[in-house]
């Protein structure tokens, strides 16, 4: 592997949408390179002939020949990104296939976006942060075992956890709403750290997630500062202990929402975002405040109703919260209103994100929204499959934080030969 | 006269609208503003967010913005075409196009645009090669004041 990672962009459109410098501009941040395979009129012929699919767009025909030239070995790269106009039926279905076909023929990490022209380049560093780390950090994220003594912080839209770790237990544990991003976090961990009964100098790393992440990362001056993506796929399949094979992660967010592909605990094809808060943990929690009970509570009512006598197609929280409360005054039973919600919300994550994703069981889903019942059971029906809510979920990314970052210390004295 | 060629990238037909006399709207000069213009910020085409927003003249919201990005790069070619020739199925090496959306919304804005247009399909063997290169010429030929004239 070069020194700089190296980013395929497979695209369509972005040029004319005033979108190509944004993506550049969020690769370069990451530290890594835009790379355009490079291709002949011949090989753009033979993807029409060969790759079975039939476009119209010659752009597209040209995303489809520069993923074989990625898979057949003609370009070298580290990881790649495939992006395509938003509302395009036929761009929606190549990036669809060109991430399934790499995902299939190479170990490339793969993402996929689609864009607007009000995409900037500050909604896509996340998911081109994941992507440098899944193909930079492949060693790190091999690692099965938490050691010594370590915590991790999860700097949340809604909530801020941490956790305290010591060889691969959790010892202590803090969850507050998140208000001021860095009081936040040392409430959260001040919390974990008297459950552990541990003091703080005593931590050997720590590790920082979510979207506060840099702020707590730089107050903490933590070892590690990573993204929610291969924090979250890390710590599932530890939680889950399902750590070798495949697994699929789904973790509904305050305000958005991660759908990630995972193989040996290192993530392969994910997607992250939503079109509308109607698919966030938002609209539960919206939706909870105006039944008047809490969100465990919701969920329970959710599990007793039958999200049929309900009319909850929503995918905007304004209209979805109208839906309810159109239902409410019809005279809708609670239980009934809380099932629609959840199916409304599992919907739309499948609608929206899981037809982007391999989905391979086990499916385990994570954060604080797997433990409102209703969210699991309806996602299992979408499914038809069983759906994993390991222990401890809601601190999925502290926990994904802090078992890295013992890693990274490992790694680290490895590197110095000590 | 102005004449609108489609595939607009295509550099065959532009030297030919060129060779019988009349001025080829290609997509070339417009590309090129956007190449040479000083402080460039998204090369290779120095387009922004907003192009997209000018496609909004020909097409709704709700089209894809790269399809909306194109046509705001094609409007001043097409507020200024006074003829058009479209050849349909052309292969890919004769004037490689990128968005088939924005290919059908072109056609269809020219075909209504109440200009002369002239429709050809690709040639496949030598003698439709002569026949296409007649009727580019006829068609040019018949519209009559040439580049000189205007």
């Amino acid at each position: 592997m070069s020194e700089r990672i190296r980013i395929a962009l497979i695209s369509c459109g972005s040029e004319y949408s005033g979108v190509q410098k944004e993506i550049e501009w969020a690769t370069r941040e990451v530290g890594a390179d835009v790379v355009f395979p490079e291709v002949e009129i011949e090989d753009i012929e033979r993807a029409e002939r060969e790759f079975g699919l039939d476009v119209a767009s010659h752009d597209l025909l040209l995303a489809i020949a520069r993923a074989m030239s990625i898979v057949e070995g003609r370009t070298e790269v580290d990881g790649v990104f495939i992006s395509t106009c938003f509302r395009c039926a036929e761009g929606a279905i190549v990036r669809s296939e060109v991430q399934r076909y790499i995902h299939r023929n190479t170990t490339l990490p793969v993402i996929s976006y689609s864009f607007t022209e009000r995409t900037v380049g500050t909604t896509l560093l996340t998911r081109l942060e994941a992507l440098v780390t899944t193909a930079k950090r492949r060693s790190l994220l091999a690692l099965e075992e938490q050691k010594g003594l370590t915590v991790g912080i999860d700097s949340g839209s809604t909530t801020t956890k941490a956790v305290v770790m010591h060889d691969n237990e959790i010892i202590g544990t803090g969850w507050v709403p998140t208000t001021k991003v860095v009081e936040s976090a040392e409430a959260a961990l001040a919390d974990a750290l008297e459950m552990a009964g541990v003091r703080a100098t005593d931590i050997e790393g720590i590790g920082t997630t979510g979207y506060g992440r840099f702020l707590v990362g730089k107050h903490y001056e933590a070892d590690l500062v990573q993204e929610e993506i291969t924090v979250n796929s890390k710590g599932a399949v530890f939680l889950a202990d399902r750590q070798k094979g495949d697994a699929t992660v789904i973790d509904i967010g305050g305000m958005d929402n991660k759908a990630i592909a995972v193989h040996n605990g290192i993530p392969g094809m994910f997607t992250m975002g939503g079109i509308c808060a109607g698919a966030s943990g938002r609209f539960i929690e919206l939706a909870a405040k105006r039944l008047g009970v809490s969100l465990e509570e919701f969920g329970r009512l959710a599990l007793k109703g039958d999200y049929r006598r309900v009319p909850m197609n929503s995918y905007c929280i304004v209209f979805g919260i109208q839906s309810l409360v159109n239902s409410l005054a019809a005279g809708a039973a609670p239980e009934d209103v809380a099932a629609a919600a959840c199916h409304s919300v599992t919907e739309q994550v499948f609608e929206q994100q899981l037809q982007e994703v391999v989905v391979k069981e086990p499916v385990i889903m994570v954060g604080g929204t797997s433990l409102i019942a209703g969210l699991p059971r309806a996602m299992e029906e979408l499914l038809h499959t069983d759906v994993l809510v390991p222990p401890n979920a809601q601190y999925i990314g502290a926990v994904g934080s802090a078992l890295l970052v013992s890693g990274m210390l490992r790694l680290k004295e490895g590197a110095d030969g000590t | 006269m102005k004449v609108f060629i489609y595939p607009y990238t295509s550099l065959i037909l532009y030297d030919l609208v060129e060779r019988f006399g009349h001025e080829p709207l290609g997509i070339m000069t417009e590309v090129g503003k956007r190449v040479r213009t000083p402080s460039i910020e998204s090369p290779p085409l120095n387009i922004t967010a907003e192009e997209a927003k000018r496609g909004l003249k020909y097409a709704a919201v709700d089209v894809p913005s790269g399809v909306r990005g194109r046509m705001g790069v094609l409007d001043p070619l097409i507020e200024r075409a006074e003829a058009a020739i479209i050849v349909s199925n052309a292969r890919l090496a004769f004037g490689c196009m990128g968005c088939a959306r924005t290919n059908e919304l072109v056609k269809y804005v020219i075909r209504t645009k109440g200009i002369p247009v002239l429709e050809l399909e690709y040639p496949r063997d030598e003698e439709e090669t002569e026949q296409f290169v007649a009727s580019i010429k006829a068609f040019c030929d018949a519209l009559g004041g040439g580049k000189g004239d205007e």
